[in-house]
């Protein structure tokens, strides 16, 4: 029996010490003395841009992901052709690498110098946009494809057989069964995208106040010995990101604790 | 000598035993019989120590073993889905209670080749459980329970899991096997046929309460009440008398206490053939005939026979 | 009557045949663009092979491949605790803890970087300070590779059969027994693909290491900060020929846990 309580006083404090004690303390250390401050630093106006790069490159990655996501899915579940697993692992390829790695590739391939070069696009938003779609790519496809694979084929055929077109079998049949997966991908991939800071950091070459997302802000202002601005930075990221595990818990698919 | 005595055994609110006593003499093979939620599975894992009971005690060969763990109950347990090891070999898996007692390596191989061969399973001790069929992989499960020389084995529906077939094949191979090796075994099974098949004695369960225990013929021919009559064999229930089919005598004239009914339906069950008769008042009954009675009387669907039973119960309460 | 059926039949497969090419012909472009090109421009562009055999680049392969596979082996224990804790155990807040293991998914890497520095770092209140250490690289990969293994191993615990615990009693195996040798092996595929995505990720985080590691050449310089530090300096073919380094190192690394996990479940098949 005692077995149980160390194991779980084990896995708690490990819990504790990692993840509840840092965040709860860098909460109780922003907001030591008041809200003001906090709000005066999330205020600046390079902050205030920070936050709408953050918030534009992910309403374009969010939408854009989830559509190829839907589609990449069907294509690779239900139209099995050759190169179906070679498309699977690519899919997977932005989960295995560095942030670093993309954004060196980015720069590499739309830098000056580069295959696509010289069109303003690293350095400046365009950059920064496709940096954080190659990132959060993976989410919704990932999270579709099994709930394609275990519902498997036979409503869809039934559908056809009674005369629907591709798309009424899509809307009325293949979707219902999908959407609590595309919102839990959805979900997956905007807290990627809102997340993102090694890719974006080389693409964009960090110019305040132009090229910053959050993130990048949340460096910068770090390395500028302004704890207080790093700080109001990190706690609305944090806050989104509570937000996001939030929707991530109710939407996750049921499975793992008593 | 197994005894079980006045078990109590509640889930939440349900109530799966409601003071059940049971004793199992050394050496027989007991089958607990009865419809799902009897308490049968329940009581048979009381018996395991794979549950705690919430009153009563259970000896084995007069020691109370009531709070004593499975692993010290000396005690073989056979489950319906195999429950087998499946990243073990099945030869891993016979020897699985062996290699945990660290017996001396020689003793394993001999004992493990001893109980591949009874079970018949020899030359498949290289390969995984995801290789056998259902049948080989409860056979399997036998021999691992067989391995550490229990002194009482406990089947839980072990054959529930296969097709009819190979149920039977190895409901008749349980029985020889239990005739050559005399352990005291007990069989849960909610299926008759199979409990009258291969019991010496049979407990009739029902709603968490005993019913009737007794051999097999007994039950069939004495049934203690209404629900072990209808639970042991089919029976034709006119108001509280109670007949069996192949008691119902067919005759093609009225004579003294005879019923009239019209026969519904003639379904030939290969030897047998189950005749469907209904009465004036929309009673049915149903009589189990020969082929050669079926054909001298020229039975056919629409006629009018006349009935009495042969052997009919009434039970008093 | 047949033509009706006919008619009915033919529009529909025709709409049909669209669906496959739209579906696969949009998807496959797409891929190209936003992940093969600029990773075919990195492999094309990837030169100055001189620069990867340098001391430091080497030191920074070493350190990264080091404590990645130090990480994984944590999480491999720890992760295998919590996923038992929030399957067999039961507490009240049981939900809560289970929502927060995702933590380390939702929140910024840089963010969680700054969480563990002001709580273990130079201003910390508890006199901790892992800054530019790499007991304060492996605090920051070990926050951000939390959820890998516990994700992985909570659904096969969730699904053991509980009765080849009870067969495995009934045969004379104590808990501990039972543990080691009916439940451990079930769930090590698990635990070995949690690893494998745990030493996947620690190899590649940049943003919850950067403040924390100090940059140190030798000491706490990973190669994601080293990559980054060849393209300030503007060698990005350096850069890129140590990301392609580091790329077939850990792709190697997990061609390796794949196989182990393969021959692990060997009984499946």
């Amino acid at each position: 029996m005692t077995a149980k309580y160390a194991l779980r006083f084990a896995s708690l404090g490990y819990l504790a010490l990692l993840l509840v004690a840092p965040l709860g303390f860098i909460f109780w250390r922003t907001f030591e003395h008041g809200v003001g401050p906090v709000w005066a630093a999330v205020t600046t106006p390079d902050a205030l841009h920070a936050l709408k790069v953050t918030l534009v490159l992910t309403a374009i990655a969010v939408p854009a992901n989830t559509i190829f996501g839907v589609l990449c899915a069907l294509a690779i579940v239900r139209h099995r052709y050759p190169g179906s697993g070679i498309v699977n692992a690519v899919v997977d390829l932005p989960l295995a690498l560095s942030p670093v790695v993309v954004g060196l590739a980015l720069l590499l391939l739309y830098g000056r110098g580069g295959w696509l070069g010289g069109h303003g696009i690293v350095f400046a938003l365009p950059g920064m946009v496709l940096a954080t779609i190659f990132v959060s790519l993976p989410f919704v496809v990932r999270e579709v494809v099994p709930v394609l694979r275990e519902i498997g084929t036979e409503q869809e055929q039934a559908a056809a057989t009674l005369g629907a077109s591709a798309l009424q079998t899509f809307r009325r049949v293949t979707w219902p069964a999908i959407r609590w997966a595309t919102a839990y991908g959805v979900v997956l991939t905007t807290a990627r995208a809102l997340g993102e800071f090694g890719a974006v950091s080389v693409v964009s070459g960090r110019l305040a106040g132009q090229t910053e997302s959050l993130t990048l802000y949340v460096q910068d202002r770090y390395q500028s010995f302004d704890t207080t601005g790093a700080y109001a930075a990190a706690v609305v990221l944090a806050l989104l990101a509570m937000a996001t595990l939030l929707l991530m818990t109710r939407l996750r698919p049921k499975e793992g604790i008593q | 000598m197994i005894s079980a005595r006045g078990i109590v055994k509640r889930f939440g609110d349900f109530i799966a035993l409601d003071d059940v006593s049971v004793d199992v003499p050394t050496g027989s093979l007991t089958a607990l019989l009865g419809p799902s939620g009897s308490g049968k599975s329940t009581l048979l894992r009381v018996i395991a120590g794979l549950e705690q009971p919430d009153a009563g005690e259970v000896s084995l060969d007069g020691e109370d073993v009531t709070r004593r763990p499975p692993q010290s109950r000396g005690v073989g347990f056979v489950f319906q889905h195999y429950a087998a090891f499946k990243h073990l070999t099945v030869w891993d898996n016979v020897a699985f209670g062996l290699t945990i007692r660290r017996r001396p390596r020689r003793e394993i191989e001999q004992r493990v080749s001893e109980l591949l061969d009874l079970v018949q399973l020899t030359g498949l001790a290289k390969r995984y459980p995801a290789q056998l069929s259902g049948g080989q992989r409860q056979r399997m499960g036998l021999a691992r329970a067989l391995a550490v020389d229990p002194t009482v084995l406990l089947l839980d529906e072990p054959f529930g899991a296969l097709d009819a077939r190979v149920r039977k094949e190895l409901r008749l191979w349980l029985r020889r096997l239990h005739d050559e090796t005399h352990t005291t075994t007990v069989i849960v099974t909610h299926d008759q046929e199979e409990a009258m098949e291969v019991a010496d004695r049979v407990v009739v369960m029902n709603g968490g309460r005993v019913e009737q225990t007794a051999p097999p013929r007994e039950l069939y021919d004495h049934p203690a009440n209404e629900f072990v009559m209808s639970f042991v064999g089919p029976v034709n229930r006119l108001g509280d008398t109670f007949i069996r089919p192949h008691d119902v005598e067919l005759l093609l004239e009225p004579n003294g206490s005879t019923q009239e009914t019209m026969v519904q339906r003639l379904v030939h069950l290969g030897f047998e053939v189950r005749v469907e008769l209904v009465r004036d008042d929309g009673e049915t009954l149903s009589a189990q005939l020969t082929r050669e009675q079926v054909e001298a009387l020229e039975l056919q669907s629409g006629q009018i026979v006349y009935v009495r039973p042969t052997r009919q119960t009434v039970f008093s309460d | 009557m047949a033509a009706n059926a006919e008619a009915l039949s033919a529009a529909p497969a025709a709409r049909r045949s669209l669906a496959p090419g739209l579906s696969i012909g949009l998807s496959t472009v797409y891929l190209s663009v936003i992940v093969l090109l600029p990773l075919a421009a990195l492999g094309w562009k990837a030169h100055g092979w001189g620069a990867v055999s340098t001391p430091q680049a080497t030191a920074a392969l070493k350190l990264t491949l080091g404590l990645s596979l130090v990480v994984a082996l944590v999480n491999a224990v720890a992760g295998t605790a919590i996923a038992w804790t929030l399957v067999r155990d039961r507490f009240a807040g049981q939900g809560l803890v289970n929502a927060l293991v995702d933590l380390p998914f939702a929140l910024p890497t840089i963010v969680a970087g700054l969480t563990l520095l002001a709580l273990y770092g130079p201003k910390s209140p508890v006199g901790i300070n892992a800054a530019f250490t790499r007991w304060g690289l492996l605090l920051a990969l070990l926050f951000v590779t939390l959820p890998f293994v516990v994700r992985t191993v909570q659904p096969v615990l969730f699904e053991l059969d509980r009765e080849l615990e009870d067969a495995a009693a009934s045969l004379g195996a104590g808990r501990f027994t039972t543990f080691l040798r009916i439940i451990f092996p079930s769930i090590l595929p698990a635990v070995l693909s949690g690893a494998a995505l745990a030493f996947a990720r620690a190899v590649g985080e940049f943003g919850a290491v950067v403040l924390m590691s100090g940059n140190l050449p030798f000491k706490t310089e990973v190669v994601s900060v080293y990559v980054f530090g060849r393209l300030e300096s503007g060698d990005s073919g350096g850069a890129a020929a140590a990301s392609v380094v580091i790329l077939l190192t850990s792709f190697g690394v997990l061609l390796a846990i794949g196989a182990l996990r393969r021959w692990v479940t060997r009984h499946d098949r």
